[in-house]
């Protein structure tokens, strides 16, 4: 086969790469690029499979075959919930991918007895330095979030300076590495040093930095792909992987203005730390608390109602039942919008996820910024298990550890009310002024079990 | 004279703007699906590893290397398409309509 056939399948695929993002830009055209996505990968491996320096298939197919088997019950199989995880794991692979690729390469041209330097061992330390970090910063990120590993964070005297001193390491190898055949221990210690640094990179991060955190690594596994690219000269790769890049970056950037952190108190801020003393004060406070038949009642001589989810409805699995309600105050004539934080949920639009999974159309899911303005007019703001994206402290009160952060202005509805456990302060321990308003209404219960009480009641009103 | 790393410095400079101003148009309400899918492009990295694992005469390590590569990067591309398309399948405008 000659060369012309893998460079137009490149070419054709890379334009496949751009297409596809630009079709995901609205529901309507997303599936589409799904499918651009896939013809592009497509391409991309059949053209690479008719290069004539392939010659050896038998073991790329089982490979291939092997992933697929592992690949497919994988997304069939994980919960909607769990998406973030999947990701995380999904990540880890491909960081593998790349980092080994770096690695093999390494090795073929000290095994061909010209070590690498220069600008292609800058590309290879790159490659490598971002893929091993990546995988086992992944792995830590899956871990937190399936609970494996504990998802406080996880601090020690001297932590930001032992990171730092392992991570100049692992650099002045690199640049040894670059400047000059170095002694064969130094591309081992560079590997183990980057495995290392990724699982010390997430241990301080709390598990409500997760959606920041991987988005992050999705940036990371684009700019070892590309790095790549830069290995092998191939611009299909480097094309793919800066696109990827860029994307993880700009989504990072969006949580943490959701959140009004920079990157590096995600990073090395080990948040939750300091609220605990906040948080004391809590249970005296008298809160008012209502029965699911008055929430019923209140519910349905409303005009508008706003819903403001959060994970924890999605934990308790109670999207469910609120699109029963949302349904049947539909019927009643009752306007039921539904409001989206940035972080609601373990990753970007997380939220639009489990809620479309529940079946409620997405032209009533809203933006923050699309919304907001919309609570002074509202009748009542539902809030079910949401807590610090809904507290006003954030607006007003300087000593509060999420002062700045964006929220939703809940407060400004006629009536608030908040399905909750108990008052127990949320993950962060941080109180909710929110709760001990006039016009709020605490409805004490599991989200799924008191939504489904609030169902029972309306439909016996019929 | 240019150079190959001339020219792919070139394709980053291009490629990483137009990445940022096609993401920064994706709805939110699709940021979930987005990151899937980038997951999955990321793995593109699969085409080094077909050429590490497939060539004539690389050494053993290499290719034993590549081999994996090839796997948990199909990993990758598999579970990352699915899950996408999975997702946005969910996505819909009115109730019932399908």
């Amino acid at each position: 086969m000659n060369d012309s056939f893998w460079q137009a399948a490149y070419i054709i695929g890379a334009l496949c790469v751009v297409l596809s993002i630009k079709w995901l830009n609205s529901p309507a055209t997303a599936r589409r690029g799904v499918f651009a996505g896939e013809f592009g990968m497509l391409l991309a491996i059949i053209g690479t499979l008719l290069r004539a320096e392939v010659v050896d298939y038998q073991w790329i197919f089982i490979a291939m075959i092997a992933g697929s088997a592992i690949g497919a019950p994988l997304a069939y199989l994980m919960p909607m919930t769990s998406v973030p995880q999947l990701t995380a794991l999904s990540h880890a692979f491909g960081a593998l991918a790349a980092a080994l690729v770096g690695t093999a390469e390494f090795y073929n041209d000290v095994a061909a007895g010209e070590p690498t330097t220069g600008f292609k061992m800058v590309a290879i330390v790159i490659e490598s330095l971002l893929g091993y970090l990546t995988t086992t910063a992944s792995l830590m990120a899956f871990g937190k979030l399936q609970e494996l590993v504990p998802t406080r964070p996880m601090t020690y005297k001297g932590q930001n300076i032992i990171n730092l001193a392992l991570f100049v390491f692992a650099a002045v190898l690199g640049v040894w590495m670059v400047l000059m055949p170095a002694p064969p221990w130094v591309f081992p210690a560079f590997i183990g040093l980057s495995l290392l640094f990724g699982v010390l990179l997430i241990m301080p991060i709390g598990g409500g930095d997760m959606p920041t955190v991987i988005a992050l690594l999705n940036s990371y596994a684009g700019a070892a792909a590309a790095a790549m690219g830069f290995v092998l000269e191939n611009k299909l790769l480097i094309i793919a992987g800066s696109l990827n890049a860029a994307s993880g970056f700009i989504l990072s950037v969006i949580m943490c203005k959701a959140m009004n952190r920079s990157f590096s108190n995600v990073l090395f801020g080990a948040f939750g730390q300091a609220q605990t003393t906040s948080a004391a004060q809590a249970q005296t406070k008298p809160v008012k608390s209502a029965t699911p038949e008055d929430a019923a009642s209140i519910l349905e001589s409303a005009r508008r109602v706003i819903v403001v989810p959060g994970y924890g409805m999605a934990v308790a699995q109670a999207q469910h039942k609120l699109r029963e309600l949302s349904d049947l105050l539909g019927k009643k004539g009752v306007q039921v919008d539904f409001a989206i934080h940035p972080v609601a949920g373990r990753m970007p639009g997380h939220m639009n996820v489990l809620l479309a999974e529940a079946d409620i159309p997405y032209d009533r899911l809203f933006e923050m910024e699309d919304i907001n303005q919309d609570f002074a007019e509202c009748d009542v703001a539902l809030v079910i298990g949401a807590n610090d994206v809904v507290n006003p402290a954030a607006r007003h009160d300087k000593t509060s550890p999420i002062y700045g952060m964006p929220i939703l202005d809940v407060d400004k509805a006629h009536t608030v009310m908040v399905i909750k456990r108990s008052m127990n302060p949320g993950f962060a321990g941080i109180d909710n002024e929110l709760y001990y308003l006039d016009k709020t209404l605490m409805l004490f219960g599991d989200a799924k079990g008191f939504t489904a009480e609030i169902v029972k009641e309306l439909s016996a009103h019929k | 004279m240019t150079t190959e790393i001339e020219v792919s410095l070139y394709v980053l400079v291009l490629a990483v703007p137009l990445g940022l101003e096609l993401v920064r148009r994706v709805s939110p309400l699709l940021h979930t699906p987005l990151m899937s899918l980038t997951n999955a492009i990321s793995a593109i990295s699969v085409v080094g590893a077909i050429l590490v694992s497939g060539a004539e005469g690389s050494p053993a390590l290499s290719k034993t290397l590549g081999v994996i590569a090839v796997m948990f990067a199909t990993i990758n591309i598999v579970a990352g398409f699915l899950i996408t398309d999975r997702m946005l399948k969910m996505f819909k405008k009115k109730e019932g309509s399908k």
